[in-house]
């Protein structure tokens, strides 16, 4: 079924557009890349498609009522602000807020959630620590597990592996595409093209605004695209790991 | 004669002559201060200072003995005459003041039928009752007189006991409220509120003596008549003893 | 759970005390038997007219200033923010202030804690256009700067020009606060704009805790910012100016309670709003009674003990700070 749908999108700001007429659409099972070079429009996108910026067109998660759209759609923005010293768990915890009605505690399915949430991303150690006082890319996951723990059929995540280390970074790749083995939608932006290639089943790429291509990553990644998008040349094999994409050179 | 100061502005208003005094201070045109506010309007006012009154070229100056010493320092320079009178605390001192007022202005026959006449309105008053009610004197501030002010003397004229004092409080100034509300006065006799509004003021209404005067028959209040000692404080004295016999 | 407890106890044993301490001397037994029995005509008056006001008073000020300051830091996500130190308190005494000095106050009661309010929402409102939740402490910080002054030069400008001779030596108590001599017209004049104040900014507590995250991950979660932020506002306003109104501009208790009480919440702002509105009204109770016990005689101002508490307090939060500060 079809989690995410946007149809002529466009965010102008002065007189350049930022998203310029960007149709999309994302089922469920779908582990969606976003890339694109910076100033492509990739967060600009997610956050009108949330209703977070103003826009022209239609975005099926805009027109939803808060509550609605906060079950239906978890968002992890780039800048990870964890603004007071709570733990881990307090944290984690905060995405079932959509799920509590007014006054209510958290019940056992909550709980349950937020269990799945930490042992996903191996914060199981962490849960009594202090939020602020760890890691940057420890914050990263905690936030990671948040959005998880609100449960919800899509994802949109804002370049969540940017400062993690390599195996974090793949780590976090793997949550991301079991989630949409699960049956959820997952669309993640990143710079990082060689795991963008190993991990998403789709990439969608975007150049100034517009929507390049759209398409599995074979299809995406090809030499002419990213040196017309990117200005680089790459080197791409399929081995037996999977595809393997790495760029080589500026033009 | 020009006149800086609110009570010898009063005295001498009283005893002068025609064309005797000059100017009057410009608080005698405030009526909450002063009780001759309609005779001041014959006079122009003036405010005290040196250069203001020097220009007037009065034969003599009256003032008090708290009136600003640099002014007066400055007069004297001048080669202004500046005669000060003291403070008022009981009735022997307004009668001293006439006297010496009648004396300045040379009209000592006068000050003397003045005297004589307060000394008249004062016997006629009833003041020695057996039942002597209690009065606290509320001020701003929960400010008190003491025994040593004009305001002590008129209570004790209409045949009331000050309850303050009573209680040991002699001294005048500020005492919590509490202490106040425990003396348990049968009257209570507030200052009057200026216009405009103040903190210092908003206390003359606290619901605690809103209490104590639901006991008491008429609204005491303290007036120009309570500020200086004139022949005027007799017409507080009279209001008092009213109140008193009503309860 | 604790905390709670340990707070209401405080609080307990702080407004006894306060009750049974003051310059009319009774005794313990008095007491008892004034304030509740209603025996022995002086004391009684005493007792209800006077002591349970103030302590009242005390609660409820306490209360809607610890309250608020939890609830601004909460949604401007930054320690420093006070109701006090960023102007809203002094803009509150300026409302007051004209509406007493033009004499709208004596001519309907409403005039005074809704001018108040007034102030207090003029001074949040330019706060958060200056200095909003993405604005850094440093903007906050000038901003409040900037309307403490020119709040204070206008009240004092107003209190000069009153008719009235004892009007001008009162911007101390605008300036400082100070609950001597208040009576219960006070408690009932303050009492309905503090409790809709407290329930606006109680209901905030899971948006806050949201809003942890920062604006756009709350957003996403169904926290509708534009109406948190009116109920924030209007909340601060209403609790702040019912408060001043009454008792002058109190400052520092909106930082130092919801300081002290964060690792004791866990750091969540939910919490903090419930705890900073107990430990207000301990802290204020408390130093109206030290305030009594230190100088009987004279009116110390409430707002001198807060600030000799507060103000190292706040220097030493600067510090630890000054690397976080943007």
């Amino acid at each position: 079924m079809t989690l995410l749908s946007l149809e002529n999108l466009t965010v102008r700001r002065g007189e350049c557009p930022v998203v310029d007429h960007v149709s999309l659409s994302v089922r469920a099972g779908e582990c969606v890349g976003l890339i694109g070079p910076n100033g492509a429009g990739k967060t600009t996108l997610m956050r009108a498609a949330l209703g977070l910026e103003s826009f022209s067109g239609m975005s099926n998660l805009a027109g939803m009522n808060a509550v609605e759209r906060a079950r239906m759609a978890a968002f992890l923005p780039q800048a990870r602000q964890i603004a007071w010293p709570m733990t881990v768990e307090t944290l984690v915890a905060l995405g079932r807020v959509p799920h509590l009605p007014r006054g209510t505690k958290p019940g056992d399915a909550d709980r349950a959630a937020i269990d799945e949430a930490l042992h996903r991303l191996g914060l199981d150690g962490f849960r009594h620590r202090i939020a602020t006082q760890l890691s940057g890319g420890e914050q990263g996951r905690v936030l990671i597990a948040r959005a998880l723990a609100q449960q919800t059929p899509l994802l949109l995540a804002d370049e969540p592996i940017a400062g993690l280390d390599p195996a974090q970074q793949i780590a976090t790749m793997q949550v991301f595409s079991g989630l949409a083995q699960e049956g959820r939608a997952v669309v993640v932006s990143l710079h990082d093209l060689g795991l963008a290639a190993r991990h998403c089943t789709r990439l969608v790429l975007m150049h100034l605004g517009r929507l390049v291509a759209d398409g599995p990553p074979e299809q995406v990644l090809t030499p002419d695209l990213m040196a017309q998008v990117f200005g680089i040349s790459i080197w791409r094999q399929d081995s037996p790991l999977g595809p393997v994409l790495q760029p080589m050179g500026v033009l | 004669m020009v006149s800086m100061n609110l009570c010898t502005d009063q005295l001498a208003m009283l005893l002068a002559d025609e064309g005797q005094l000059i100017s009057v201070s410009h608080i005698a045109f405030d009526p909450l201060a002063s009780p001759m506010v309609e005779e001041a309007g014959k006079y122009p006012a003036n405010y005290g200072q040196a250069e203001e009154v020097f220009a007037m070229r009065p034969d003599m100056v009256l003032a008090g003995v708290y009136s600003d010493p640099y002014t007066i320092g400055l007069l004297r320079r001048l080669g202004v005459d500046v005669v000060q009178f003291p403070l008022e605390r009981d009735f022997d001192a307004i009668r001293a003041n006439i006297l010496k007022m009648g004396e300045v202005l040379g009209r000592e026959s006068a000050a003397r039928r003045m005297v004589a006449q307060f000394d008249a309105d004062l016997a006629a008053f009833e003041a020695d009752v057996a039942e002597q009610p209690t009065a606290l004197l509320h001020y701003a501030n929960n400010y008190t007189s003491g025994d040593k002010s004009l305001a002590h003397e008129i209570l004790r004229a209409a045949g009331l006991v000050n309850a303050t004092t009573e209680a040991g409080i002699t001294v005048a100034g500020a005492v919590p409220l509490e202490r106040l509300v425990l003396l348990m006065p049968d009257l209570v006799i507030s200052g009057q509120a200026y216009p405009g509004a103040s903190r210092a003021e908003e206390v003359l209404d606290h619901p605690a003596l809103r209490r104590l005067r639901e006991r008491q028959a008429g609204a005491a209040l303290t007036d120009a008549e309570w500020v200086c000692g004139t022949p005027f404080v007799l017409r507080a004295v009279a209001r008092l003893v009213d109140i008193r016999k009503r309860m | 759970m604790a905390l709670r407890v340990s707070l209401f106890l405080a609080l307990g044993v702080l407004f006894t005390l306060s009750v049974m301490i003051g310059p009319a001397g009774l005794s313990l037994a008095d007491t008892i038997r004034a304030l509740f029995l209603g025996q022995g005509d002086a004391a009684t008056l005493v007792m209800r007219e006077i002591r349970l006001p103030r302590a009242i008073l005390a609660v409820l000020v306490g209360a809607s200033l610890g309250l608020s300051g939890a609830a601004m830091q909460g949604y401007l996500r930054n320690p420093l923010a006070e109701p006090g130190l960023i102007g809203v308190s002094g803009s509150a005494a300026l409302g007051a202030v004209i509406v007493l000095q033009t004499g709208l106050a004596a001519a309907w009661w409403l005039a005074l804690p809704m001018a108040a309010l007034a102030g207090a929402l003029a001074a949040v409102l330019l706060i958060l256009l200056l200095a909003g939740p993405r604005g850094s402490s440093l903007t906050l910080i000038l901003a409040g700067i900037a309307i403490s002054a020119l709040a204070g030069a206008m009240t004092t400008l107003v209190l000069n020009l009153s008719p009235n001779p004892f009007a001008a030596s009162e911007v101390v108590f605008w300036m400082m606060g100070s609950l001597s001599d208040r009576s219960f017209d006070h408690v009932w004049i303050a009492l309905p704009f503090m409790v809709i104040g407290w329930s606006l900014l109680l209901s905030l507590g899971r948006p806050l805790d949201v809003l942890t995250l920062g604006e756009d991950a709350a957003a996403t979660m169904g926290v509708e910012t534009r109406r948190v932020r009116m109920l924030l506002v209007l909340g601060i306003a209403s609790c702040v100016g019912a408060a001043t109104a009454v008792a002058g501009a109190i400052g520092f208790v909106g930082l130092v309670v919801p300081h002290i009480l964060r690792p004791f919440v866990g750091a969540r702002p939910s919490s903090l709003l419930w705890a900073s509105a107990l430990g207000g009204a301990v802290m204020v109770l408390a130093a109206d009674l030290a305030v009594r016990l230190i100088l009987p005689e004279r009116d110390l101002k409430l707002g001198v003990l807060m600030a000799i508490i507060g103000a190292p307090f706040f220097l030493h939060l600067i510090y630890k700070t000054r690397g976080e500060l943007r």
